[in-house]
């Protein structure tokens, strides 16, 4: 029995993991679209390679934060989670 | 000209050198000596080495803040090296580099955060520098110390102190009045921005270089496994040798750690800039230290 809820501790982790990396999709529509009209901007502006693309860069990093955050849940999920859910239902079989 | 010929001079230029490599040579053999032996997928933080007894709370010694001072005293040495022997007119290589990367700092720092900010060029350049180096340091198969929380956690920190004070100058009343900006309705969001700014710039820099760990030591250890499957059937030590991971890691490197490592620094500087220099209302400032002056003479 105690192993079974172990195994659905750690199962159900991981896949909250992999839910949580959908929110990759976002980042990435968002940072395609920034690039592509960078294209855009350098095409029509070639003299302004520059500045747009050090502004691309910055606005890909910014774009790219909520995508980070649901890196570091997943990250937390699957190294932090299991061993601390582990011990809270050990602690409560104890008690 | 013949002051840098002489041996003194040269002496003192290796010492330097030599200085700022013993860090690093001494951070990579705590490594081998303190990694612990393990096959499969190697993924932990940083390792704790030693915890110091606090009233509050232990305090660990980890692996990011060896490394990380280890960074800095690097930094410190390189700096030391490439102004010695400074001289009014440039006569050295290093000088001239040297020159040409403060007067890019400088022009930077004035073209994104106007002239009132001038002063600020040395703690752009040393951000930019310390954390490019932190991130680098993984090119040495090292544990980057900004792939720890707690690292750019501490920056993020100092800039949110940074912004506070830029906030404090227009005075406290000041402060308080700019989360009513721009209806007072609107003040439990301007709080919660305020604070989630050090926080996503903490996260944004951890999580990208993270990122690159995880990903390098997955494919790393993928093409382990893979070129076991490729060669097992060899008989003894033939048949462990993982080809596959000779130069295809590489590629990724080059992306992850540096491409990546430097760019995080950039735009950790450019937010830095970007978030001070908003903070500071000039014509405000400068209103009230008229009146000030006013006051003084009445």
């Amino acid at each position: 029995m105690l192993e079974l809820a172990i195994g659905i501790i750690v199962g159900c982790c991981a896949l909250g993991a992999g839910i949580a990396m959908v929110a990759g999709i976002g980042p990435g529509i968002g940072e395609g679209n920034a690039v592509a009209k960078a294209c855009e901007a350098i095409g029509r502006q070639p003299e302004s390679k520059g500045a747009v693309t050090s502004t691309m860069l910055m606005g890909c990093a910014v774009a790219e934060t909520t995508g980070l955050y649901a890196l570091v849940i997943a990250i937390l999920l699957i190294f932090v989670a299991p061993n601390l859910l582990v011990d809270v239902l050990m602690g409560a079989i104890a008690a | 000209m013949d002051k840098i010929n002489t041996i003194k001079f040269k002496l003192i230029d290796a010492l330097l050198l030599i200085c700022a490599l013993l860090p690093l040579i001494s951070i990579i053999i705590l490594q081998i000596l303190t990694e612990p032996a393990s096959s499969g997928i190697n993924l932990t933080g940083a390792r704790i080495f030693f915890t110091v007894k606090m009233p509050l709370q232990d305090m660990y010694i980890t692996e990011a803040q060896i490394n990380s001072w280890a960074v800095i005293l690097t930094i410190f040495f390189l700096c030391l090296y490439f102004t010695h022997g400074l001289s009014e007119k440039a006569y050295t290589k290093r000088q001239i580099a040297m020159e040409w990367v403060i007067e890019k700092t400088e022009a930077l720092v004035t073209g994104n955060m106007g002239t009132a900010f001038s002063g600020f060029a040395p703690f752009i350049a040393a951000i930019i520098g310390i954390s490019a180096f932190s991130s680098l340091i993984s090119l040495l198969g090292l544990f980057p110390p900004t792939s720890d929380l707690n690292i750019t956690a501490g920056w993020a920190i100092l800039v949110f102190i940074l912004i506070t004070y830029y906030k404090f100058k227009c005075g406290p009343l000041g402060y308080v009045k700019s989360f009513g900006d721009p209806v007072p309705m609107l003040a439990p969001l301007n709080v919660i921005s305020e604070v989630a700014t050090p926080v996503s710039m903490a996260f944004r820099h951890y999580g990208n270089i993270l990122s690159g760990v995880v990903i390098s030591v997955l494919l790393g250890t993928g093409l382990q496994g893979l070129s076991s499957i490729v060669l097992g059937w060899l008989p003894g030590i033939l048949g462990e040798i993982p080809f596959l991971q000779i130069g295809i890691p590489a590629v990724l490197s080059v992306y992850f750690d540096v491409f990546s490592g430097c760019l995080q620094a950039y735009i950790f500087a450019m937010l830095t800039m970007m978030y001070v220099s908003s903070a500071f209302n000039v014509d405000e400032f400068e209103r009230r230290k008229l009146k000030k002056q006013q006051k003084k003479i009445k």
